[in-house]
């Protein structure tokens, strides 16, 4: 519902893009073209919390291990590059590439491919089991990289250049803006699509009760896979696009505290809304930025802000500024996530007995 | 022989700091159902507290209790402030509340004690170490880590099925709403075993400040590590939570022992070095995902 509302305000999202092609020129005209870099760190980030959204917002499957898939496609790029400056095949007859139309779409597949290995085993458990069985994974890669030392162990791969892209100077920061502006774009028309499929609302179905949706005849296990594979391909693409702007991977792009990121962002924006991990995502680096640039004990800030969200909005900051603003579709919307909560529409015939215990409660 | 021996009594020694933090784990997660990542920074306060005790004052031993109340106490106030208000959420909102109190808690000790690892002596009659048979001595202080950690497993055995508030314990991990319904204080029950949690967290903590250092992050390295314990155990079961303690101590240290030595008979040495320190870190995540598919709600638990 929020993402149909979303997009039926053509308008904001006309401004926003404007806002954001412009950007660049704004930024040196003012002198802060510090905020170029800054905003394609945002879409980056956005890319993969929005990736992350699917199974976390939208599929209800709360994973702690999609820094795993953000550092596969870094390091596909990573890997690719160094075999193309040493010119020696991977694995004896892959040859390395620096060309971006083939990097990306490497990055994609790759980190689809072991979406699809670790969501098959994962995706047999539920619950806390789920949450601990996707956090291992992500361990169990961050370890393997750390001890790859010919691509750089602890340390990382440099990657000397950017991509090319045929016809672009991609030595130019503003031209790097551009492209993650423009495949941003494209990321959220498609995901908009697929939220808004018969896919999109049976993975919400699921989440609401597997067991209405099992009555129906859907498999509720190949849904939310297909669903993993996608959020993970989501997720390398924006860990490809990073080892771009950053010129380095690093087994840091996988650490379990990066998955923690992405989840903070998700929940700063709103939990299954389509735009919200890309708000989040601004949101969470901007506050990085800002507060790191006032004192070095940022994290303390950013501790309690982020308890302070969790504890007191429900929503995140969207649903908060709406709140703030008292739109009647808001209320709705609150409504539907207290129901949510307290899981009223899994089973409906007690709907009295749950809001008698929620009440008891306070 | 003996060299296995006393990798076995290493595998030993670092299973029960696993279970002292793993027992508090699976009590709040079998019991409240709450998800608490801040468990590793109780761990890490006991740790600076009873160092910060022990260095200032000269004594070892007046470390103890101030490690014991200063985590026991750090648990009162998180889930009086925090965690009481987790229950019920969904997992996600649990995770990220604590992952902010992990972010929290790192920043405050850092700002408190610096980013230099703390080191604390330890007592005279626990440095040295004893011939248990011949040829192999071992270090008395690893032993007395063994020692206390059984002698806990043990009253906590004593506790949950001996007495009044153990048998509320497993009434609660059982059917949490009957036990509300029959007119227990569970709001106090939750507080009890949040503290007991943390008074055996801040314990694991103190007793690793001699062999490892004392510093930021350590309370992540072992929490992670004490998950998996929990998971592979079987939520909520202290049992389970003692054997896989156990079973991934020795399962860990062999791993790291004997691993590059065999992977160096077939590569270059540090390469195999490299290898074989990042596959024996894989190797607890590997059993895992293996126990979780063959047994989804872990090896102590009945499948219903």
């Amino acid at each position: 519902m929020n993402s149909e509302t979303s997009f039926k305000r053509p308008a904001l999202l006309a401004a926003v893009l404007i806002v954001l092609i412009a950007l660049p020129t704004i930024a040196d005209a003012t002198g802060y073209s510090a905020l170029t870099s800054l905003a394609t760190r945002i879409l980056i980030y956005g890319i993969a919390a929005a990736s992350l959204n699917l199974v976390l917002g939208y599929g209800g499957l709360v994973s702690f291990g999609h820094a795993a898939f953000f550092g596969i496609g870094g390091y596909v790029v990573g890997i690719l590059y160094q075999h193309y400056s040493l010119e020696e095949p991977l694995f004896g007859f892959i040859p390395g590439t620096n060309q971006m139309l083939i990097t990306l779409p490497a990055a994609i597949l790759i980190s689809g491919l072991a979406a699809a290995a670790i969501g098959a085993l994962s995706l047999r458990t539920g619950g806390v089991q789920f949450i601990m069985i996707t956090l291992a994974f992500a361990q169990m890669l961050f370890f393997l990289f750390v001890s790859l030392k010919t691509y750089g162990g602890d340390d990382g791969l440099i990657i000397r250049r950017t991509n090319e892209l045929p016809g672009l100077n991609m030595r130019d920061k503003h031209t790097v803006y551009y492209v993650c502006l423009v495949i941003t774009a494209a990321f959220f028309a498609l995901l908009w699509r697929i939220v808004n499929s018969r896919f999109g609302n049976v993975l919400v179905g699921l989440r609401q009760s597997e067991k209405r949706m099992a009555a129906i005849g859907l498999p509720a296990y190949r849904y939310r896979l297909m669903a993993f594979i996608i959020s993970g391909m989501g997720c390398g693409l924006a860990g490809a696009l990073m080892a771009n702007f950053l010129r380095f991977a690093s087994p840091d792009m996988m650490h379990w505290t990066k998955s923690g990121e992405l989840m903070v962002m998700v929940i700063l924006g709103g939990v299954g809304t389509l735009f919200g991990p890309l708000i989040g995502a601004a949101v969470f680096i901007v506050l990085e930025t800002t507060l790191a640039s006032w004192t070095e004990n940022w994290q303390l800030a950013l501790g309690f802000i982020l308890l302070f969200v969790v504890l007191y909005t429900h929503g995140g900051v969207q649903a908060l500024v709406l709140r703030l603003a008292h739109r009647p579709e808001n209320r709705n919307r609150f409504s539907e996530s207290t129901m949510r909560r307290f899981k009223v529409l899994e089973r409906p015939l007690r709907v009295r007995k749950d809001a008698r215990r929620s009440n008891g409660k306070r | 022989m003996t060299l296995f021996l006393e990798q076995l009594l290493n595998g030993v020694q670092f299973g029960v700091m696993l279970f002292l933090m793993a027992a508090g784990l699976t009590l709040i997660f079998g019991i409240m159902g709450v998800i608490n990542l801040a468990h590793g920074s109780i761990y890490m306060i006991g740790a600076y507290a009873g160092t910060f005790v022990a260095t200032e004052t000269g004594s070892f031993w007046l470390g103890i209790p101030a490690a014991l109340a200063a985590a026991a106490l750090a648990g009162v106030v998180i889930e009086f402030l925090v965690v009481r208000r987790l229950y019920g959420r969904d997992h996600l909102d649990q995770v990220l509340a604590t992952f902010g109190l992990i972010l929290i808690f790192n920043q405050a000790v850092t700002m408190l004690f610096g980013r230099q690892p703390l080191f604390v002596q330890m007592p005279s009659i626990l440095d040295g170490s004893v011939e248990l048979l011949p040829g192999l001595s071992y270090p008395i202080y690893r032993l007395t880590i063994i020692l206390v950690g059984l002698l806990v497993a043990f009253g906590l055995y004593l506790l949950i099925n001996r007495t009044r508030i153990g048998m509320l314990v497993r009434a609660g991990s059982t059917n949490r709403e009957m036990v509300r319904a029959l007119g227990v204080d569970v709001r106090l029950l939750y507080t009890l075993v949040f503290g007991l949690g943390a008074l055996l967290a801040g314990l694991a903590g103190f007793m690793a400040g001699p062999i490892l250092a004392v510093q930021i992050g350590m309370g992540e390295q072992i929490l992670i590590t004490t998950f998996v314990v929990v998971v592979i155990g079987g939520v909520g079961s202290i049992r389970g939570a003692f054997f896989a303690s156990l079973i991934l101590g020795i399962v860990d240290t062999g791993l790291r022992a004997y691993l590059p030595g065999l992977l160096r008979q077939v590569m270059v040495g540090p390469e195999a070095d490299a290898l074989g320190a990042g596959i024996s870190s894989m190797g607890i995540y590997l059993l895992m995902a293996i126990v979780l598919l063959i047994r989804p709600k872990g090896l102590f638990i009945r499948n219903s």
